[in-house]
């Protein structure tokens, strides 16, 4: 069984979890190109090394971020997303 | 006899022929390079010599011939799809698959058994009828099926309806098969080899050339070589590669792990999967159950095993085949698929010039 350390509910089992991808910084919707907004959507980096995820423990519906290496599958540490967001994104500017 | 046999296989009037020449060292320079010496980047090589008279070609593997993907799928060759544009693209191979043998002049085991894709649901039974009406609009065999005809099929099927999913009906597909994929590659880098190409295994492409936009080189760990056309197919690695040309694809990289059992008397002629309970098997001319299940829940370069998919395998596979509990595992392995956001293969151009892809 392979352990997801979760900032809220400590470890769990990886099952638990489901991950939302890249951490990527949002082109700004209002004034992103149809190319900006499409490489934001669809494109992936896919790295292949320490990678930075939005991963959710599902029964708690708890969003974080964890960052991992795809190539030996360690966990390599996991925080509340507020140590990345400070502020609020408002998203209609 | 035994001995006759034994005379005969240390006989030097018999010696076994190499399926391809690796020659000593890479020329300067290239019409093609093909990266990946998997399935995809020989049948290239392959077509290029063939059909075009493009044989200044050269390969390059980084490890040894089609130990990639190609050594890691479950040989299932099939052309039951959903969407039309799948359906035409798949029955295509199909048919490429069912003449490969002979093309070759080389055995690929390809061995026609149908295939059942089980419907536990009456959500599953209807998309077994979708599919299948596609299907036949575009001249591939396929029906939906119900138990009374699956007990024909497959006797040893447990159809009781007193398990955790019964199964109510399936789609069935005559002419699903299966072949011997690492033949595959052997055939298509001999009818390549033997057409000028060259093949050029242990070398390992480190980065590109690119001018304007526009591909001219390629830099391998035995020394670069300039281009005139470059293809990329390297299924499992795609991103990394994708990248050292400088641009990156909508894939993620994700492990699809399979395993096969310990051999035993042919029992299994049909190849069975059910998609609900994400287990397919077939049992391989060797006789070997050959398994797989559902894609890992998220990405990785990692071609490890987990207990999660084995249990979850078994699980499901015992309440189908409950007698072959006693079976043990020989084998474990995975590929890392490629996958694009509508599991679709991406194939054609790059915004590289003279760079083309095939992935996904």
């Amino acid at each position: 069984m392979k352990l997801m350390p979760c900032p809220m509910n400590g470890p769990r089992n990886i099952s638990e979890f489901i991950c939302g991808g890249e951490v990527e910084q949002m082109p700004d919707p209002v004034n992103a190109s149809d190319h900006e907004w499409a490489d934001y959507l669809f494109i992936e980096n896919n790295l292949k090394g320490v990678v930075r995820e939005w991963w959710m423990h599902v029964p708690t519906s708890y969003w974080f971020i964890a960052e991992r290496n795809t190539e030996t599958e360690e966990i390599i540490k996991t925080y509340p997303a507020s140590e990345l967001y400070r502020q609020r994104i408002e998203f209609n500017k | 006899m035994p001995l006759g046999l034994l005379k005969y296989g240390f006989s030097k009037a018999h010696p076994s022929k190499r399926h391809f020449n690796k020659p000593a060292t890479l020329k300067p320079s290239y019409d093609v390079v093909i990266v990946g010496g998997g399935g995809h980047g020989l049948a290239t090589a392959y077509y290029l010599a063939k059909y075009w008279g493009i044989t200044n070609v050269a390969v390059l593997e980084k490890s040894y011939l089609a130990s990639g993907n190609t050594a890691r799928n479950t040989a299932i060759v099939r052309s039951n799809y959903l969407t039309p544009e799948g359906v035409r693209f798949y029955e295509e191979s199909v048919k490429l698959f069912e003449e490969l043998s002979n093309e070759f002049d080389y055995n690929i085991l390809y061995s026609k058994r149908g295939h059942i894709t089980l419907a536990h649901t009456d959500a599953a039974v209807r998309t077994s009828r979708w599919r299948a009406e596609v299907n036949k609009h575009l001249g591939v065999n396929s029906e939906v099926i119900y138990p009374d005809d699956l007990a024909k099929l497959c006797p040893h099927l447990n159809l009781s309806q007193d398990v955790r999913y019964p199964i109510m009906g399936a789609l069935y597909h005559p002419p699903g098969a299966i072949a011997r994929h690492d033949a595959v590659a052997w055939g298509y880098a001999r009818g390549a080899s033997e057409r000028g190409v060259e093949i050029h295994t242990h070398t390992e492409v480190t980065g590109f050339e690119i001018q304007n936009d526009k591909v001219v080189g390629v830099k391998t760990n035995r020394g670069d070589i300039r281009c005139g056309k470059v293809l990329q197919a390297v299924a499992g690695l795609s991103s990394e590669v994708s990248r050292l040309a400088g641009f990156n694809l909508p894939i993620k990289s994700i492990p699809l792990q399979a395993c096969v059992t310990e051999p035993v008397k042919p029992f299994l002629n049909i190849i069975v999967v059910s998609g609900s309970l994400h287990v397919y098997v077939s049992q391989s001319s060797r006789g070997e159950l050959v398994m797989g299940a559902s894609s890992d829940p998220y990405s990785l370069y990692s071609t490890r095993s987990t207990l999660e998919f084995k249990e979850e395998l078994m699980m499901h596979l015992l309440e189908l085949f409950p007698f072959v509990g006693k079976l043990k595992i020989l084998r474990q392995w995975a590929g890392i698929t490629d996958m694009t956001p509508d599991f679709s293969p991406v194939m054609g151009l790059t915004p590289i010039q003279n760079y083309y892809i095939d992935a996904g």
